[in-house]
């Protein structure tokens, strides 16, 4: 039992997810920077994830795919927009094309912060979105490409 | 599987939504900044047309063209008061940035359960990269 809460503001467009693991800031700081790790439980369960490149570094790159069940591969990217190890991680998750070129649309971000009291570490994960249209691209990777595309106009509809 | 299928059959099922409401007229209809800006606005309260038009700087006609657009796209819609012609955004836009905020926190826990079990897998077996001595 360890999620402890999550708060959604859907005018904002955030998701907020609050976990705490009983295990020291270093070994939940390896959970994201280890790639290895990383896998075994970014894509769900039956989405494993594989992590091609891994630049772990303020403005490094990543690039990964989940393998579908019915075979197939959805591709993402990652950007590492800053690096504070042990204490707050910004990545910037957006949706690609096959082989981890980033596909068109803006990404979303994720500002996750890790404190650490009496050996429990507490993760807390903003998630920032553009628009809906945008949480349906990230939501429903491995669909049409197209509309995709279409679907990066309603970027400003809510931003304004 | 079971679980984590039916999560991602969900959201392609919000995606579907998506796909059905008339997505080219919808798509047509934000690719104008004027018309973003009165969505906007709209789903916030409500704007007669002629104060809508004050904003911008155009005609009168031309804002109720915008508008007609984004009305016959189910964006927003016009409902008569006294002399004035009200627009009103289409709130479903908020409900369904609600619902997919509910996939996504659907994600976070399942993201939650396989760290979990990572760590129960080190606590079992002590793997090198860990510290130890924190643990229980």
């Amino acid at each position: 039992m360890t999620f402890i809460e999550s708060i959604k503001d859907a005018d904002a467009l955030t998701l907020t997810i609050v976990t705490e693991y009983e295990a020291p800031r270093e070994r939940i700081w390896q959970l994201w920077s280890d790639p290895r790790q990383l896998e075994r439980w970014w894509g769900p369960p039956g989405y494993p994830a594989t992590f091609e490149v891994f630049e772990f570094e303020p403005g490094g790159r990543a690039t990964y795919y989940m393998t579908l069940p019915e075979g197939g591969k959805a591709w993402g990217w990652w950007r590492f927009v800053e690096i504070d190890p042990t204490s707050r991680l910004v990545v910037d998750d957006g949706f690609a094309e096959e082989g981890g070129t980033p596909a068109p649309g803006e990404p979303g971000r994720m500002t996750t912060t890790f404190e650490e009291r009496d050996g429990r570490t507490r993760m807390t994960t903003v998630s920032q979105f553009d628009s809906p249209a945008q949480m349906a691209d990230l939501l429903a990777m491995g669909q049409e490409q197209g509309m995709i595309e279409a679907l990066t106009q309603v970027d400003a509809l809510l931003a304004a | 599987m079971g679980g984590g299928a039916r999560a991602v059959m969900c959201n392609r099922m919000v995606v579907d939504e998506l796909a059905d409401a008339a997505v080219d007229r919808i798509f047509q209809a934000l690719a104008d900044a004027t018309r973003r800006d009165i969505v906007a606005r709209s789903l916030r309260g409500e704007h007669s047309v002629s104060a809508l038009a004050r904003r911008y700087d155009m005609s009168f006609a031309a804002v109720q063209k915008h508008v007609a657009v984004l009305e016959r796209a189910g964006l927003v819609h016009k409902t008569a008061r006294g002399r004035e012609r009200v627009v009103t955004g289409d709130p479903e836009t908020i409900r369904r940035a609600a619902e997919l905020l509910d996939r996504f926190e659907e994600i976070w826990r399942r993201r939650d359960l396989a760290i979990d079990s990572l760590l129960a897998a080190d606590a079992g077996t002590q793997t090198a990269t860990t510290e130890e001595g924190n643990r229980r």
